[in-house]
């Protein structure tokens, strides 16, 4: 099996978060009852024009240069031809051989931590396509489709890696990072269940000791597929098929090919032996595209933290790696984390309750960092009263539960729940007592060296307690009286 | 009260006369709509005529004050619209089957200028089906005949507009120019027209035929009245990328002047009387000063093949759309491909598909860079020879066409003597330079034109150049006049 190397390359198309479409003053945004977004441009009409979206540029470019790509200061527009319902004009205007950005890179990090570069052929503005609502249950025994408008027209970009991956696990690195990358950029929604973000994989196997070139290498794609996990899926099974067919001496079919989410397996759309002529020539419409290279210079200073100076900063202040990564990836996360962390000195305190307890919780209710109903401020709230130890860990955990239920504040839950921990030793003395007047076996465990019977003792102090009592007291006071108490019957 | 018919004055008189009262609104275009109804069922100009919108409009504009009349540099004006440029309220056909009872959502910009202008909008005029064609027997609609002999052809494909003002239907029509469509018929039918320079006059609500070569562009009895018109439609538009302003106009001194007169435009396949009065009318202009300069534009002979190539190309693409979709008419079929191919089979017209196979073939792979790229670099030759020649000439005069119009059903199977007959128009088309044409004078009872190029941008320019020459010619005397 390991004669094959896999060569995989990625078409990322992302939706641009304008407030208007590509080319006309039509609202992109998602959804709306079918073609209501729309006006004679985006639906195609007779004599109608484009006129470029100013603000759909500026974001291009942004995401270009996070991309690390070069900006062309003179681009064009071309038109990509084929007759389809949802395509009103039966062209799409797009850039062919003059893109917006290229020369660009993202860094992977795998298992063994070996950073690699991805290169970003790449990125090219375009309008989108609308869709078809089929009347029926499947595309196959369809009575008729209807076509809806709303999307024709919003601004895409598109994202095109060199064929530099080689495992299905390196797409998803690749693509987890990308939409890191452009999450920290304000561009799109990265939506893949609502198709702001789509990813077509070409897939491909390179026999060992193959020296021509890729392009002559039979190329499968699997198209839009809608999760990233799916496309690793997709690239998986593809890898396996068409590993398999090579062994049993057959041919691969250069084709498009979907992905079944249902049984895991791609499945045949339409061969490309005869390809599909586009027809590109350049928009005769649209001047060419000119950017002062004064401007995409500012345009590059402007660029907020990217991932890998994130990445740095944060293991740079002692979070862990692993920490990190999860802080990272989740741009709502890290936010939150930095407004907490303005709040709050202890940064790994900050970070191990984000990630472990409240990610739970918000999970749990389908929430994120970015609408959870525990805000920053609540939870460095929540932290002080465990670092000032009025909370142990346990109780906070009970509190933090209350303020998702309730939306009160730590503090009001505490009172409310008469929580606050008991750190008077003489509170706690009488109860102390009694545990060790009742356990007499385990107090002896205790005394012939068994440290864990300690352990057994504080726990029953604490149920007694409702886990109010500061447990390093309930341990010192344990000691003290054994020591006092038992401890001379021994000798 | 005027002793001649409303009908028979130019635009801006008609406005005067409105301003200062002395007529009304209604008058004048019910005595176009009588003059329409008398004359266009032999001349077939319109496809059709809003008979009861142009009285309306009138009327509301016979309240206007004579401030308000004259605020607006058309109101009291009608004016016909060729029915490839969008208009709410009226059908837009392009000449073509396939937009079935299409009544397009939105007005051109044009349109939108013409109003705002006060201008009375007629009706919709007949043309080559989207625009392809010299002849305007190729629209799948209606027959339009010249005005000067109903035999013969008036040209296209603006041959409805032109037509039109030259039977004094309206005195005003636009047209749109793509290699000479508006330049060819004004020529056939002895009126002025002109192309502008391209950008100069917005291509919103234009159905595009070649979109690099497309532009709307006056058509009228005097050059007065195409400039009026000119003036009111040009500028630039935010729904139109490609248009401008006339912030970058160019001036040209106000002579005397060089006139460049180029060989390649006087060679073999000439006309005698085109050639006779053509010559006639350079000797005018050397007697009025000016000098003649015998120029080189040495890519002339490729022009026409050059343009075969890009504008078909443009073409297959910009029809693109009329799939049977959206509007329009749609052939039912079992499946999509079936649909798509039955509605433009029976939608579109022999020369249109002619031009959309062309043009896919120019682009397809494998062919692209032999025919659509060489076309583009010789295009920029082309433009290249107009550069250098006006670096030594202010204008440049050539016939408009070879000949002058032709019997109907003369070229129905000369699919090529057609296009070679565009060999004088279709270089400004490439160059982007205006053009104009105004009459040289009538031979044998038809009349001939007179082209005038100048650079880009010296668009009014080339209208005060011209209008120093037609009070030297022969006035003429418009065919089906009063008495006829």
């Amino acid at each position: 099996m390991s004669q094959y190397q896999v060569i995989i390359g990625l078409e990322v198309h992302v939706e641009l978060k304008t407030a208007t479409k590509l080319f006309c003053g039509c609202s992109a945004a998602f959804g709306g009852d079918p073609n209501t977004h729309t006006c004679p441009v985006c639906l195609g009409m007779p004599g109608v024009l484009p006129v470029i979206n100013q603000e759909a540029i500026r974001l291009a470019v942004r995401s270009a240069l996070a991309l690390n790509c070069t900006v062309r200061a003179v681009s064009k527009f071309d038109r990509k031809q084929y007759f389809y319902p949802d395509l009103p004009k039966a062209y799409q205007i797009s850039q062919y051989d003059q893109p917006l950005g290229e020369y660009g890179w993202v860094t992977i990090r795998g298992a063994d931590d070996a950073a690699k570069k991805i290169g970003v052929r790449r990125v090219h503005v375009e309008e989108d396509a609308g869709k078809l609502n089929h009347l029926g249950q499947r595309l196959g025994d369809a009575t008729g489709s209807l076509v809806d408008l709303n999307r024709a027209g919003v601004p895409l970009i598109e994202i095109v890696s060199e064929p530099d991956l080689r495992s299905a696990e390196e797409a998803r690195l690749y693509l987890t990072e990308l939409r890191a990358v452009l999450s920290y950029l304000d561009v799109s929604d990265l939506r893949m269940e609502e198709g702001s973000m789509r990813c077509d994989a070409n897939v491909s196997l390179r026999p060992e000791g193959f020296a021509g070139s890729l392009e002559d290498l039979p190329r499968v794609e699997i198209k839009n597929v809608n999760s990233i996990r799916n496309v690793q899926r997709g690239i998986e099974y593809e890898v396996i098929r068409q590993t398999e067919l090579l062994a049993a001496g057959e041919r691969i079919v250069k084709e498009t090919r979907g992905f079944d989410d249902a049984t895991g397996k791609t499945y045949s759309q339409r061969s490309k032996e005869e390809a599909n002529d586009y027809r590109y020539f350049p928009e005769p419409d649209l001047p060419p595209l000119v950017l002062d290279p004064q401007w995409i210079a500012d345009m590059k200073r402007g660029l907020p933290a990217l991932p890998d100076a994130i990445r740095a900063d944060l293991v740079g202040r002692g979070i862990p790696e692993k920490d990190a990564e999860v802080l990272v990836l989740d741009r709502e996360a890290y936010e939150y984390w930095r407004e907490a962390t303005a709040l709050f000195q202890d940064e790994r305190l900050v970070t191990n309750w984000m990630l472990s307890d409240l990610s739970r919780l918000i999970n749990a209710r389908g929430e994120s960092f970015a609408n959870s109903g525990v805000r920053p401020e609540g939870l460095v709230e929540l932290l002080g009263l465990i670092q000032a130890g009025t909370l142990s860990g346990r109780m906070a955990k009970e509190v933090l539960e209350a303020m998702f239920e309730s939306g009160q504040t730590a503090s009001q839950v505490v009172k409310d729940k008469g929580l606050s921990q008991i750190t008077d030793a003489g509170a706690i003395q009488s109860i102390v007592d009694q545990v060790l007047h009742d356990n007499p076996a385990v107090v002896q465990d205790f005394l012939s060296g068994k440290e864990k019977a300690l352990a057994f003792m504080v726990g029953q102090v604490m149920k007694q307690t409702r886990g109010q009592a500061k447990p390093d007291l309930v341990n010192q006071l344990l000691r003290d009286s054994i020591q006092k108490n038992y401890a001379a019957s021994q000798d | 009260m005027a002793s001649k018919p409303l009908w028979t004055y130019e635009a801006h008189t008609l406005h005067d006369l409105f301003c200062e009262g002395a007529v009304s609104a209604e008058e004048i275009v019910t005595s176009h709509l009588a003059r329409i109804r008398a004359v266009d069922a032999s001349v077939g100009a319109f496809l059709y005529v809003d008979e009861a919108g142009a009285v309306a409009e009138a009327r509301r504009q016979d309240q206007w004050s004579a401030a308000e009349r004259r605020e607006r540099p058309l109101s009291g004006v009608p004016v016909a619209v060729k029915d490839n440029i969008v208009t709410q309220g009226m059908p837009t056909t392009a000449g073509s089957k396939i937009l079935g009872e299409f009544v397009s959502p939105y007005d051109a910009t044009v349109v939108v200028k013409l109003k705002q202008a006060g201008a009375v909008i007629i009706g919709k005029t007949n043309l080559d089906e989207f625009a392809m064609g010299s002849s305007t027997e190729h629209s799948a609609l209606a027959e339009t005949r010249n005005p000067w002999d109903l035999s013969r052809v008036p040209g296209g494909s603006s041959g409805g507009s032109a037509a039109a003002v030259a039977a004094q239907l309206v005195p005003l029509a636009l047209g749109s120019d793509t290699g000479g469509s508006i330049r060819q018929p004004s020529s056939y039918c002895g009126i002025v027209g002109m192309k502008p320079t391209y950008g100069r006059v917005s291509r919103y609500g234009l159905i595009a035929f070649a979109s690099s070569l497309d532009q709307i562009g006056p058509m009228a009895r005097s050059i007065r009245d195409a400039r009026l018109l000119y003036h009111v439609i040009q500028g630039a538009d935010r729904h139109d990328s490609t248009a401008l302003s006339s912030a970058g106009d160019r001036t040209v001194s106000g002579g005397p002047w060089r006139i460049g007169v180029p060989r390649e435009y006087f060679g073999e396949g000439m006309d005698a009387g085109v050639r006779r009065l053509t010559e006639a009318a350079l000797e005018r202009l050397r007697g009025m000063g000016h000098a003649l300069v015998e120029i080189s534009l040495p890519h002339t002979s490729y022009a026409i093949a050059t343009y075969y190539l890009i504008a078909p190309a443009e073409a297959s693409s910009n029809l693109s759309r009329f799939d049977g979709v959206r509007y329009g008419m749609r052939a039912e079929g079992r499946d999509l491909l079936t649909m798509y191919e039955k509605t433009r089979d029976e939608g579109f017209g022999a020369e249109v598909k002619r031009r959309i196979l062309l043009g896919t073939h120019a682009l397809s792979a494998g062919y692209y860079d032999a025919y659509y790229l060489t076309a583009q670099k010789v295009r920029t030759l082309i433009r290249q020879d107009f550069d250098k020649a006006f670096q030594e000439v202010d204008f440049i005069v050539t016939p408009t066409t070879p000949d002058v119009a032709f019997r109907r059903g003369e070229r129905d199977d000369d699919p090529i003597k057609m296009y070679l007959g565009d060999v004088y128009t279709v270089t400004a088309n490439l160059a982007g330079i205006p053009g104009l044409s105004m009459p040289a004078g009538v031979a044998d009872g038809l009349p001939v034109g007179l082209q005038w190029l100048a650079p880009g941008l010296a668009d009014t320019a080339l209208f005060d150049a011209a209008a120093t020459l037609e009070p030297q010619m022969e006035p003429m005397v418009w065919p089906m006049g009063v008495e006829a």
